[in-house]
């Protein structure tokens, strides 16, 4: 174990990215995650590294596409409008089964909408990150500790299962400061023979490809993908649970929601309600049978996130609405209270006239 | 028997999907020969675009990307960055470079990319089936621009190597056409340059290849050449509009 430092989440988060092995680099001006580049480009060049400032979000992710083809770690970091914008390039990652790091520091929108935390890219991350049929690793830190630890993960499975990852991260998640170790661990090597590397002219050329016009063999290549996405389903699912041993109600919150939600447990336990939580910390995979077998023990689930209703729906799709969800939200950049999610576990317990 | 003429190793054997007469399959072997010739093909990443060229990952004999539309240049930068000492070009339509993708274009040039780009202009969009591209001719007519390419409402083409020109970051600019046997010659003089610079490490070099596009066009592929030679070339001279180290080596 290594010493701790105290760092900002975006820049802790930055470093990790190089002690995994990054050494490329490209990204965009935009708040809040400007910090990211920003260190980014004070620290490649000292190693050897390649930090680029694209003409666009556009751009980058076309750079890191290109990076990606030949087989090396290579990231990019944005926040929502320009998450917005690197989607075409995220669908031919998935397309192309190539791995990269995408961190999304999330911010209220919808539109340019404004520069506080939000959740409210949790559909466009774990449903609809760009055009097809296509899942993303989502990894959603709530802790300036697991900006790092998540960083290291999202490397390792892009590599292991040849998709993109991304870190669903908010402004709080980015700009608060902990002492964090970082620690990189054993970092794994995985087959690479399908990089472009050149042929050397000794093998046959490599080619990254996402185009297909056989529609039988595109069904194949989409059905195979498929197969893939329900190992990472079954072997990949990350969750934390909290005071769920004789809970009666489930909070269900990832990120900076979880941290009040945790808060509000506290204060909640101490006034004899048996309340817990179940904190996602992969949303996709999305841990659906834990909270599927939690549906038979607890009355009633609460929903606590910075968006309009986006994580409920999975909470209902995995629970299959057995029990009723509570939706407790704030948006635009607000963050709920803790107050605020303690009057929602107040309202929950009532459920079913128990107690 | 002695071998006079033979296809470059840098071709695979698959069979151009191209349409009769059209220019795409002379300079797929132009590029070719001069990978070849230059004796970097084991080392040599090509990323193709979107449009008629989008198999060109099946056409050249080394590694290759496809990269989304307009994007090659950023893709072509990231193969580029990753390890300078592959040789990396794109090959793109004019749609793909001058229309959705001329941010990438003009960027790529101001950093002074060390790629080759192979910038095939036949002025009109030819996969989706012959629809205005942003190098079709005032006057002329396409499938959306029935009426002929009115400069009042939609604007004039774009000269890609003009504009280029006046880009610092760009080492080396020449536009060339495949219409006829000594041009031919120039253009591969021009494609083989560009692939030098970048050996050398002298920076972003395009070469505009003007080419015809016989079906959507609707002309005999014979016409064609002659259309190429009577209408495009006027609108775009031939010649070398930009070559740094020319310019410094006068100096």
């Amino acid at each position: 174990m290594s010493d701790k430092v105290l760092m900002k989440g975006n820049e802790a988060l930055a470093e990790a990215a190089i002690m995994a092995g990054c050494r490329h680099y490209f990204g965009y001006p935009i708040t809040p995650q400007t910090e990211v580049a920003a260190y980014m480009s004070k620290r490649m060049p000292k190693i050897n590294g390649v930090f680029l400032q694209a003409e666009s979000e556009i751009a980058a992710i076309n750079m890191v596409i290109g990076v990606a083809s030949t087989g090396k770690r290579v990231m990019t970091s944005s926040s929502s409008p320009g998450i917005s914008l690197k989607s075409e390039g995220i669908s031919y990652l998935a397309g192309c089964d190539l791995p990269a790091l995408i961190v999304n520091v999330q911010r209220g929108g919808p539109g340019l909408g404004g520069i506080q935390p939000s959740q409210a890219d949790y559909f466009h991350a774990t449903r609809g990150a760009g055009h097809g049929d296509f899942h993303l690793l989502v990894l959603a830190p709530a802790s300036v500790q697991e900006m790092v630890n998540l960083t290291f993960k999202a490397f390792d499975l892009a590599e292991k299962y040849r998709m993109p990852a991304m870190i669903l991260s908010d402004g709080t998640m980015g700009q608060m400061m902990e002492p964090v170790s970082l620690d990189a661990g054993e970092i794994h090597e995985y087959d690479k023979s399908w990089a472009l590397t050149g042929t050397k002219c000794e093998r046959k050329p490599n080619i990254i490809n996402s185009l297909c016009l056989q529609p039988e063999e595109l069904e194949r290549l989409n059905v195979e993908r498929y197969e893939r996405y329900k190992i990472v389903e079954r072997d990949e699912v990350m969750y934390e649970e909290y005071m769920m041993d004789d809970a009666d109600v489930c909070i269900v919150a990832f990120g900076v929601a979880a941290r009040v939600s945790q808060n509000a447990i506290d204060k909640a336990r101490a006034a004899g309600i048996k309340v817990g939580m179940i904190r996602p910390i992969t949303l996709w995979p999305f841990p659906k049978k834990v909270l599927l077998d939690t549906a038979d023990r607890v009355k009633a689930f609460i929903s606590v996130e910075l968006s309009m209703g986006q994580l409920i729906e999975d909470i209902e799709l995995a629970t299959r609405c057995k029990k009723p969800v509570l939706l407790c939200s704030r948006v635009g950049g607000m963050i709920p209270s803790t107050d605020n999610v303690l009057d929602k576990i107040k309202e929950a317990d009532k459920i079913g006239g128990a107690n | 028997m002695a071998t006079v003429f033979s296809k470059p190793e840098a071709l695979t054997d698959a069979p151009l999907h191209y349409c009769p007469g059209c220019t795409h399959g002379i300079i797929h072997r132009l590029v070719a020969e001069a990978i070849d010739e230059l004796g970097v093909r084991g080392r040599t990443i090509g990323v193709a675009s979107v449009g008629c060229s989008v198999f060109t990952y099946n056409y050249f004999n080394c590694d290759m990307v496809q990269a989304a539309h307009g994007r090659a240049p950023a893709v072509a930068t990231g193969v580029k960055r990753s390890d300078p000492n592959n040789i990396v070009f794109t090959y793109q339509g004019d749609g793909d470079l001058a229309a959705i993708g001329t941010a990438e274009t003009v960027h790529s040039a101001a950093r002074g990319e060390n790629i080759t780009v192979i910038f095939v202009n036949n002025a009109i969009y030819g996969m989706t089936g012959g629809q205005m591209a942003p190098t079709t001719l005032p006057g002329q007519v396409t499938q959306t621009s029935p009426y002929g390419r009115d400069v009042n409402t939609v604007g004039y083409p774009v000269k890609v190597c003009e504009m280029l020109s006046k880009v610092d970051g760009a080492t080396y600019l020449e536009r060339v056409a495949v219409n006829n046997v000594k041009n031919v010659r120039a253009a591969k003089a021009a494609i083989k340059k560009a692939f030098q610079n970048q050996i050398e490490g002298k920076g972003f070099s395009l070469i505009e290849v003007l080419s015809t596009c016989p079906t959507n066009w609707g002309m005999t592929p014979d016409k064609a050449l002659g259309w190429l030679e009577e209408n495009m070339i006027p609108y775009y001279p031939l010649g070398v509009y930009k070559d740094k180290y020319a310019e410094s080596e006068v100096k």
